[in-house]
């Protein structure tokens, strides 16, 4: 048995977590399974201390963004990173910026106003708030907060020009809604501590992500004086400093992960500051290694047979029920061997990028506010709130 | 194109799911436009080559235009690269007649492209070098969208294909595409133009007081914020590209009438996941507020069993008893289990010999069995005693009769079932258990499918679906396509186990 998959999301009294996988193991349990790959301290050694659930990291930038190749579960990920930082009374902020009102589903809320308004409180007190950005609306909001333009913003969005600025003008819609996420993470209350400890991001995809979140030099270098460029520079300046990390999603499959490699390389020419490889819905191990090579070698089908028959799954003669089964579970067999082996080649991809890589498993009666908390606290788990 | 039904829905399925036949469509000669929509990462691109490719080795002169800046099709047409013209794609089969060209939009050399036609040498350089310019056509929110919509209307006017396949941009939300060039053609027929075209014309018209001091508090505002440089770049730019506005709004009304015409079909592409369904289903939904013709929904990854009968349940209950007759076996280890290996083995390996040149030809009897009645009526009959010992967990006994070849009478005393407790027994017991666990995840799968294919199809009825089985790997070449090709093709639409 997997003492990963066997202990759960839940720790057992006095279990300890695997720090490269996340998950429990059972006191006494040895971590020695074939996913538990070099770099995981524990390997193939009890654990040491029951205490050490939390690994810290010295600084967790404020400022997180989440993206990901389309379909990798970025506004998912994204989701349980704000849970997974809100930890011990903190408040994270959960942002969209694609107007997908994704966030909404995910919490099963209805849809987002532009306005920040909690949706969940986490395991110790921590809030979860989230906020739909409508360029539209931030742009109005822009303009009032700076320009008291109550009467004029009206007159503008009945020209058009609001319309014109937020769909069609170059990168003034990215830099509002990097804008807004930015003036977030800076915001602070009376008393001057900040309003959110975290600001989390749902970025569009990694194919606009760079062009999205470096739009603003785009706009500094094409609006060289005026405010814009001002507020673009400031916007600029949080998005590259150790403030910010950016994190790319992605599932142990050749074209998402190559997207990653893409991404990571737009990323580090930008110089905008990556942060963690989030490997998610990864599938659970059925099969281990001495099994695999069983089935690549080529097991004898009565032998296979006589097992499902002492199962009590029919008789193993030719023709019998055991029998007419070893052909199809024999063929699954090959198609999870051929992935497994796929999955294999992705993983030595993915390492080699050079980022810290976490894995999220694959939640197989779909996403709801139980799996995002179970997601939360692998991540808690494998240290990265 | 009218969606195409099978006629007969599939019996197995509580909800009929009308079948769609994609050869008829793809054969037929008034189909000249078929566009792939869909959410991100749910095989659009793949599907539209794969489309391609039988269109053309079916007879037809094909091209794909993707959009996608990872440069998926290139790879998956095992073309190094694709640039902004159509390029011949080696390797098909064209003993139909069919050729297959395939293209990438390069969204600004598209753009590029519009201006030098439109205006004289001058004109055209003063556009280009214009930093504004330079910034949209770089491809900001909507201009990617525009442009697929302006490249697919003029691979249509060259008239040199009869069948385009079209992928669309994996915008935030896939109808994007539908949506920018109504919005670019709005901009630009808007009274904001026309206040960066001419400001004193509109100050000046009698009764427009009220718009006129919105006007300068406008200017001012917009000055104010994009600074007066960008201001004076947006209206040399307007200025520079007056004569091509209207040219702009035409075509991309006439691409949009192009999409609604009858030669135009929609496939909606969609994996069978909750998530992607859902976005499926509204896709569904505008299109048909858009009045565009929806061909049907292609269901890609779709997984199949070829041991449906075997539920879930029974086979996560003969694991556990392998693993728990497993354990046993580790208790009782004893040294004599060892000596009697190399024996006991001999003779394992004889049977399966025998066996192992055997073709089982019964294995599609009871393959469409739909899960509910897995439980086999001879082996309920059976004496449950003599099977497993640790058979708590086997709700169906076993099927003892049948144990009668040599391996029955190897049985060791102790109750062990198995003939034996070898180490290569052990491994392929333990492999088996492996084997069954497989079988009941993907037995679990194959249930969550089919409940949500079967939700859609109650919101939908009048959408015909074709499915595609899923693959292990990723498909790279002309092969690979070619059989996702045939599996869109084929019908009936499965059911799981089919």
């Amino acid at each position: 048995m997997n003492p990963h998959s066997a202990a759960g999301a839940r720790p057992p009294a006095g279990g300890s977590p695997c720090p490269a996988y996340g998950t429990w193991r059972a006191p006494g349990a040895r971590c020695r399974t074939p996913r538990c790959r070099p770099g995981c301290p524990q390997e193939g050694r009890p654990p040491a201390y029951a205490g050490a659930a939390l690994v810290r990291l010295e600084y967790v930038s404020r400022l997180q963004v989440v993206s990901g190749k389309g379909g990798t579960g970025k506004t998912t990920v994204a989701a349980a990173l704000a849970l997974a930082l809100a930890t011990e009374g903190r408040r994270t902020l959960l942002v969209e910026v694609e107007g997908r009102q994704g966030i909404a589903q995910l919490f099963e809320t209805e849809a987002l106003p532009y306005e920040e308004r909690r949706i969940a409180v986490a395991p110790g007190g921590g809030e979860v708030f989230a906020l739909a950005i409508d360029p539209e609306l931030a742009l109005l909001d822009y303009l009032q907060m700076f320009y008291k333009l109550g009467g004029a913003g009206r007159a503008l969005k009945k020209l058009g020009a609001i319309d014109f600025a937020t769909t069609i003008a170059p990168g003034l819609r990215d830099v509002l809604l990097t804008g807004k996420a930015c003036e977030a993470v800076r915001r602070k209350d009376k008393r001057g501590r900040f309003a959110y400890d975290y600001v989390i991001m749902d970025a569009p995809p990694t194919g606009r992500l760079t062009r999205f979140l470096n739009v603003n030099d785009e706009v500094a270098g094409l609006a060289r004086i005026g405010p814009i460029h001002n507020q673009a520079q400031a916007v600029m300046r949080v998005l590259k400093s150790p403030e910010t990390a950016v994190h790319l999603v992605t599932l142990l499959e050749e074209m998402p992960v190559q997207e990653t490699a893409d991404g990571i390389a737009e990323l580090r020419a930008a110089r905008l500051p990556t942060g963690r490889i989030i490997v998610n819905m990864v599938r659970p191990t059925l099969l281990d290694e001495t099994s695999l090579a069983l089935v690549r070698e080529g097991v004898p089908r009565a032998a296979v047979a006589r097992s499902l028959s002492a199962a009590g799954l029919g008789g193993a003669r030719r023709g019998g029920g055991a029998d007419r089964l070893v052909t199809p579970l024999l063929g699954q067999a090959d198609e999870y061997a051929a992935r497994h082996a796929l999955e294999r080649d992705q993983r030595t991809v993915l390492a080699e990028l050079g980022l810290p890589l976490h894995e999220l498993p694959l939640l197989a009666e779909g996403m709801d506010m139980a799996g995002l908390f179970q997601l939360a606290t692998r991540l808690r788990r494998q240290g990265i709130s | 194109m009218t969606p195409r039904t099978q006629g007969t829905p599939s019996e197995e399925s509580p909800v009929p799911i009308r079948g769609l036949d994609v050869d008829p469509l793809l054969d037929d000669p008034q189909t000249r436009i078929v566009v792939c929509c869909g959410s991100g990462g749910v095989g659009k691109t793949t599907t539209a080559a794969a489309l391609g490719l039988r269109a053309a080795e079916r007879g037809r002169r094909v091209v794909v235009l993707t959009i996608d800046p990872a440069r998926r099709l290139a790879q998956s047409m095992g073309i190094d690269s694709l640039d902004n013209t159509p390029r011949r794609v080696k390797g098909i089969d064209d003993t139909a007649g069919g050729e297959l060209h395939a293209m990438m939009l390069d969204m600004k050399r598209t753009f590029d492209e519009i201006v030098e036609a439109h205006a004289d040498g001058d004109r055209a350089r003063a556009i280009l070098e214009n930093p504004f310019y330079q910034s949209l056509s770089a491809g900001f929110a909507g201009t990617q969208e525009y442009m697929a919509m302006e490249k697919l209307g003029q691979l249509r006017a060259r008239d040199e294909w009869d069948l385009i396949v079209v992928d669309t941009p994996p915008s935030r939300s896939a109808l994007d595409f539908l949506d920018a060039p109504k919005r670019l053609g709005s901009f630009l027929d808007g009274k904001l133009i026309r206040v960066l075209m001419a400001p004193a014309k509109v100050g000046g018209r009698a009764g427009m007081k009220f718009l006129n001091v919105g006007m300068s508090m406008m200017t001012g505002a917009l000055g104010k914020l994009l600074g007066g440089q960008l201001l004076r770049d947006v209206q040399t730019f307007v200025a520079a590209m007056d004569t091509m506005f209207g040219g702009f709004r035409t075509r991309a009304d006439a691409t949009y009438r192009l999409l609604q015409a009858p030669g135009t079909a929609f496939l909606v592409v969609a994996a069978p996941e909750r998530d992607a369904l859902r976005e499926a289903a509204y896709f569904v939904e505008r299109l048909a507020a858009e009045r565009m013709p929806l061909a049907g929904l292609v269901l890609n990854r779709v997984h199949g069993s070829g041991a449906a009968h075997l539920s879930a349940e029974r086979a996560t209950a003969a694991a556990e008893a392998l693993d728990e007759t497993a354990a046993e076996d580790l208790d009782e280890a004893g040294a004599s289990a060892l000596d009697e290996t190399a024996e006991t083995a001999e003779t394992a390996a004889e049977v399966l010999d025998e066996a192992d040149g055997q073709v089982v030809d019964e294995t599609d009897m009871e393959m469409d069995r739909p899960e509910g009645i897995a439980d086999r009526p001879e082996g309920k009959a059976e004496d449950r005693t003599s099977g497993v010992t640790s058979g708590s967990g086997s709700p169906s006994g076993s099927d003892s009769s049948s144990g009668s070849d040599s391996s029955s009478g190897s049985r060791s005393p102790s109750g062990s079932s198995r003939p034996n407790g070898t180490r290569d027994q052990q491994a392929v017991d333990h492999l088996t258990s492996g084997l069954l666990k497989l079988h009941a995840e993907r037995m679990r799968l194959l249930a969550r499918e089919q409940r949500t294919r079967e939700r859609f199809a109650a919101l939908h009825p009048e959408v015909s679906m074709t499915e595609v089985a899923a693959l292990p790997g990723d498909v790279h070449d002309l092969a690979g396509l070619r059989d996702i090709g045939d599996r869109l093709a084929a019908r009936p639409p499965k059911t799981p186990g089919g």
